[in-house]
């Protein structure tokens, strides 16, 4: 598609073999935001439909991800946590990963999981990895609930100390994380389309990926070294510590690596997003 | 490549296509694995031209659509004929967006609504009034536009006692009536529909054919309408093209396209010999299977072509493999738009010892209307129960086509559209004195006021 213009009332849409270059069409998403809004409702009707705990389950998921690394960190392998408090510092910790790895997991799969939808319909094929994003960034909000109550009572007993302040940058954090998840997840949707078996090196991944980054220990543990170096390029690690750094007072800051990790957000958005709209245009053919 | 014809040349045009090509691979197409793709690089390093020829094997490509030139007025309904595979998914996809053209291009100056399935996006679990939502926001709609139009779009759908219930619980009918309803309702100006309405009811479709007819008299709406049921593609299109093999080869007025599209999807052969084709359902017929109808041959054509003050003379050549009493033959008659719209039984039985016979029929045509048809044939043994004992059927037994007739007695041209195939004896009418006048009593009696 060339060009979409409108002129006194009439409308004009060319439909033109593939073209070169670059094209977000992100202005046509935004036309489409009640579907995206709608998207978001449903997947989490239809997620919790028929199941016992319902959304309770988004609290569930992080607790007992947290329990688990108390033990096993805390515990047994004696990982420092910068002098947050253990439990505090596994939630929030492991609820923005999630952000991040939910955004990615439910987008890797796009393709082929809409494939019946994508070989009927017309509509912004960006709209179904927004959507998604956007339900991992509710459910964040939902876990803040329990963060909030464990953060009154160790903010009280003075053992965190919250850059108050800094506070407003948060969203703009959890936006980075779901934006980054997003686009890795649809730059390998992309590729699943011809590749099946990307699929399960994502699984795979996801896990590796998550001990590479400072989740379930501070950067701060780590010594120096060509692991230290990986973990630092790692776009994920910055967003970490910034904002372990604002919410719970605690935090190594490199504005280096911090800087490189938004470029990367930024460039892999718009790479991903273009690669996505090309494979859209003729995946039907392939799937 | 005959040109439209008769049709208000003054309207803009909305839709414009030039010089459209699909190419599609043949085989197995495109998703692959890792591996796969590792393997074939390794052997092209290996024996690059030994590769290049499986390579080349590989991704033997064929054109679903090769160059299409189309143009389309506001306020037309076209329909799109041919056999299956001959491209009109192909088009309607490009034309929806779905897929990319492989060359040439498309100009639409109008919004599109593609209706290639209905209720496409539907979920189960949500009730009708969700899923209205859902599928409209689907389609383009905004939440606005929706909330504006719901009343309209439950009213269309005839599904107000439902449309709170999880549409899990909706008949395949109701599932229908709900999507077409949403995209009915959409401010596009171009509506693509691809056999939706085949599951609804007859009268629901009716009623979506002629809205949509009247909306695109109006220049409204433009509809472009695939469909293998001929009679619906008359009720709705005021022009046709037929596609074959990816080409336009036939563009104009909606009777001749079908006419042109049954000369391609049957020749009307005169000589016929039955084989396993002919017997979809053999499993069935295998088990009573007594007699077998080799062939078919007409006395005195040759050409199956009648009018219908005539008889089909029709020898038929058969091969009892035991001794049979009482068989009777058959005939189903199919129109041409895929229709059935009678059956003639043969008046009496014959008897079979084993071996091969010919046997002749004669079928007379009286009331049949000018047209191509289609007969399936029936061998049953006749035991003296009204069961139906069949011990072979053909389908299609054969082809023939009824020239029309010009007679006084046809005093109206034959309406096929809304009149059907058959012409039934003439009625009779009368007015006696008495009965005039019981009515105009009648009629002075009635209270006034």
């Amino acid at each position: 598609m060339k060009s979409v213009t409108e002129y006194g009332g009439s409308y004009h849409v060319q439909l033109t073999p593939l073209e070169k270059g670059f094209h977000l069409r992100l202005k046509e998403l935004w036309q489409y935001r009640d579907l995206v809004r709608l998207m978001t409702g449903k997947t989490f009707a239809v997620t919790y439909q028929q199941t016992f705990l319902g959304p309770l389950w988004i609290i569930l998921n992080p607790v007992v991800s947290s329990l688990i690394y108390m033990f096993l960190f805390g515990y047994v392998a004696q990982v420092g946590t910068a002098g947050i408090p253990r439990i505090l510092f596994y939630f929030v910790s492991s609820a923005a990963w999630g952000v991040f790895s939910a955004s990615m997991i439910a987008n890797a799969n796009t393709f082929v999981a809409n494939a019946h939808l994508f070989g009927k319909v017309y509509f912004p094929r960006l709209v179904v990895p927004v959507s998604n994003m956007l339900v991992s960034i509710i459910k964040f909000g939902i876990q803040l609930i329990i963060i909030a109550g464990l953060m009154v009572a160790y903010v009280l007993s003075g053992e965190i100390h919250p850059l108050w302040v800094y506070y407003p940058l948060l969203p703009i954090l959890i936006v980075q994380l779901a934006v980054l998840g997003m686009s890795f997840g649809i730059l390998i949707a992309s590729v699943t389309v011809k590749y099946r078996d990307l699929l399960s090196v994502v699984a795979v991944g996801i896990n590796l990926w998550m001990y590479a980054t400072p989740v379930v220990y501070p950067i701060s543990e780590m010594p120096n070294g060509v692991i230290r170096t990986i973990i630092m390029i790692n776009p994920v690690t910055e967003i970490m510590e910034v904002l372990r750094l604002i919410m719970l007072g605690e935090g190594e800051v490199n504005p280096a690596f911090c800087a490189l990790s938004a470029g990367v957000t930024v460039l892999l958005f718009v790479i991903s997003a273009a690669v996505f709209n090309r494979v859209e245009r003729t995946f039907a053919d392939t799937v | 490549m005959e040109q439209a014809t008769g049709f208000d040349n003054e309207r803009p045009e909305i839709i414009r296509v030039t010089g459209l090509k699909k190419r599609y691979r043949r085989g197995r197409i495109g998703a692959g694995t890792l591996q796969a793709t590792i393997k074939e690089w390794k052997e092209r390093r290996k024996d690059p031209e030994r590769a290049k020829d499986v390579h080349r094997k590989k991704n033997e490509s064929f054109y679903a659509l090769d160059g299409i030139d189309l143009s389309v007025r506001r306020g037309e309904t076209v329909g799109i004929i041919g056999k299956n595979g001959a491209g009109k998914s192909t088009l309607l996809k490009i034309l929806s967006r779905i897929t990319a053209p492989t060359e040439g291009v498309v100009d639409l100056y109008g919004r599109v609504t593609s209706m290639l399935e209905v209720g496409t996006g539907f979920h189960g679990d949500m009730t009708g009034r969700e899923n209205i939502y859902l599928n409209g926001a689907i389609l383009g709609m905004t939440k606005a536009e929706i909330d504006e139009k719901m009343d309209d779009i439950i009213r269309f759908s005839e599904l107000e006692e439902f449309i709170d219930t999880p549409i899990k619980r909706y008949s395949s009918g109701m599932y229908v009536k709900l999507g077409f309803s949403v995209a009915y309702h959409l401010d596009s100006e171009i509506i693509i529909m691809d056999e939706v309405l085949a599951v609804g009811d007859i009268q629901f479709q009716r009623k979506c054919l002629s809205c949509l007819a009247e909306a695109a008299r109006d220049g409204k709406r433009t509809v472009l309408y695939v469909s293998h049921n001929m009679s619906t593609v008359r009720q709705l299109c005021n022009r046709c093209i037929v596609l074959d093999k990816g080409k336009i080869v036939f563009d104009g007025d909606t009777d001749k396209a079908i006419e042109v599209y049954l000369g391609i999807s049957s020749d009307m052969p005169a000589q016929i010999t039955y084989g396993p084709e002919h017997r979809p359902d053999d499993a069935i017929i295998r088990a009573v299977k007594r007699i077998s109808i080799d062939s078919l041959s007409f006395a005195d054509r040759t050409e199956p072509v009648f009018r219908n003050t005539e008889e089909a003379v029709i020898n038929l050549t058969c091969t009892a493999e035991m001794e049979l009493k009482n068989v009777g033959f058959r005939f189903e008659v199919w129109y041409q738009d895929n229709t059935k719209i009678a059956t003639a039984l043969s008046s009496g039985f014959l008897d079979f010892s084993p071996g091969t016979e010919t046997v002749t029929i004669r079928m007379p045509l009286a009331h049949l209307e000018s047209g191509r048809y289609r007969v399936d044939i029936i061998a049953f043994l006749f035991d003296g129960s009204p069961n139906d004992f069949r011990i072979d059927s053909v389908y299609p037994g054969f082809y023939f086509q009824i020239e029309p007739v010009i007679d006084p007695e046809h005093y109206l041209k034959w309406d096929h559209r809304h009149w059907g195939a058959i012409r039934l004896d003439d009625l009779h009418l009368e007015m006696s004195f008495e009965e005039r006048e019981r009515l105009s009593e009648k009629s002075d009696s009635l209270p006034i006021g």
